[in-house]
């Protein structure tokens, strides 16, 4: 049985299923609110969820059962020097230390739980990055959208912006530096690409048997660092195109990425109205398209950044996609075969597997 | 003293209480009031900077109020959502 725990622009749903049948919605929770991203801790039990209502603001939800009663965390605000309020939360990610848990939002901003996610304060040392008055927002605004943990090291922590990079500590957070050598922003002028921080990324994985080694999709470009996010090489070369949002490893093979390619920033669909992951297994050297299953006509689909997970590794390895459509997909042998997981869900904005 | 007015789930953060009596001059010391009194509503009408937030309006009475805007004995305070979103 596969649980998965799907964010909407109106609420949060749980499905449950088999791989290879249609999902059921086993609950509900906020009803008409945007969940932009929802997680289990598998430490703990406990669910979490980014809500960002349009009217009371961004918060984040914990329970210990999601058809249960949910309560507010607390210590999610900026401080007075803040320009303008916490705009919104993109992501919560367990971190390497016990009930330590990372949650990255907008603008730009990192934020620390040391008791399973009850209570949150900032990372004082990324708000006070100095070249911060500089960043710039990207279409979504600033979102701190991908934290990379490194298996077995709390010290050392990756972080991905649109648009203002990757980030990278290896003191827990006290200091922070960029990483962003040899990404290639053609959004930017020629003359401004070598030094600009206005590098938007779309999401950052790292593989966690091999951590010194990451992979991206950035706002055209997918790319791959095997020095721990310091540099970069284009692994585009093979794909119908290299803009998308989300990417998915699989945990157990460090040479794998699955992306889910779309048009280009001026046309954010699925390209010739086919819906297809593509495959890496050499580390980005060819792509493999994966669509037998997808729709394959007339579908025009726009596939968030949050909107993509696996569960478990290796040739029985899950994928799980939503769409802006409120299409859900799955795969139970690692992209191979697909089926439809669920239809008609409002906007989906994000799917993990509890 | 000024009436303030709640609708769910504002309503429901401030103890099921949907119209409640609080100190203050202004709207925005009305609203402390009402975060100190019930601390659940913090950071739901009023940001982490004290400004009314975008997209939820403030009437007093009739009419549109600030967070600057005066209030006084009997002034009915209703905190609404805007009409937006999608």
């Amino acid at each position: 049985m596969t649980q998965l725990l799907v964010g909407t622009k109106k609420g949060l749903f749980v499905l449950e299923g088999e791989a290879g049948s249609p999902f059921e919605i086993t609950s509900r929770a906020f009803a008409g609110e945007p969940v932009e991203f929802a997680t289990r801790d598998a430490r703990s039990g406990r669910w979490l969820a980014a809500v960002t209502s349009a009217f009371y603001g961004p918060k984040v939800f914990y329970a210990d059962d999601p058809a249960g009663e949910w309560e507010q965390a607390a210590g999610l605000e900026l401080p007075e020097n803040a320009e303008a309020p916490l705009e919104r939360l993109w992501t919560i990610v367990p971190a390497e230390d016990d009930d330590h848990l990372y949650a990255g939002g907008a603008p730009g901003v990192l934020f620390e739980s040391h008791d399973g996610g009850s209570s949150w304060e900032l990372n004082q040392a990324f708000w006070e990055q100095p070249t911060r008055p500089e960043w710039s927002p990207g279409a979504g605004g600033m979102c701190m959208h991908s934290i990379a943990t490194w298996p077995g090291d709390p010290s050392r922590v990756a972080l991905a912006i649109s648009a203002v990079g990757v980030w990278l500590t290896e003191d827990g957070g006290k200091t922070w530096r960029s990483g962003n050598k040899n990404l290639y922003p053609r959004y930017m002028p020629e003359e401004a690409r070598e030094d600009t921080l206005t590098l938007c990324v779309h999401n950052m994985h790292r593989a966690p048997t091999q951590p010194e080694r990451l992979f991206m999709q950035f706002h055209g470009g997918v790319y791959r660092s095997d020095d721990a996010g310091e540099s970069w090489t284009s692994i585009a070369d093979g794909l119908p195109s290299d803009f998308g949002f989300p990417m998915v490893l699989d945990p157990a093979d460090p040479d794998s990425a699955f992306v889910i390619p779309l048009v280009a920033d001026m046309d954010r669909t699925t390209p010739e109205g086919k819906v297809r992951v593509y495959e890496t297994r050499d580390a980005g050297a060819s792509w493999t398209p994966r669509g037998d299953g997808l729709p394959q006509e007339g579908a025009y689909l726009t596939i968030l950044r949050q909107a993509f997970c696996g569960e478990g590794s290796g040739e029985g390895m899950g994928l799980y996609f939503g769409a802006t459509s409120g299409d859900v997909f799955g795969s139970g042998d690692a992209g191979k075969t697909w089926f439809t997981a669920a239809t008609k869900l409002p906007p989906v904005h994000s799917v993990r597997a509890a | 003293m000024p009436v303030v007015r709640l609708r769910a789930p504002l309503s429901e953060l401030a103890g099921g209480n949907r119209e409640l009596e609080l100190d203050g001059s202004t709207v925005g010391e009305v609203l402390q009031a009402l975060e100190r009194e019930h601390p659940d509503v913090r950071g739901w009408i009023l940001d982490e900077h004290g400004a009314i937030r975008e997209h939820i309006n403030v009437f007093v009475n009739r009419d549109y109020g600030r967070v600057d805007t005066a209030v006084g004995e009997g002034d009915r305070l209703h905190v609404l959502p805007a009409i937006s979103g999608g």
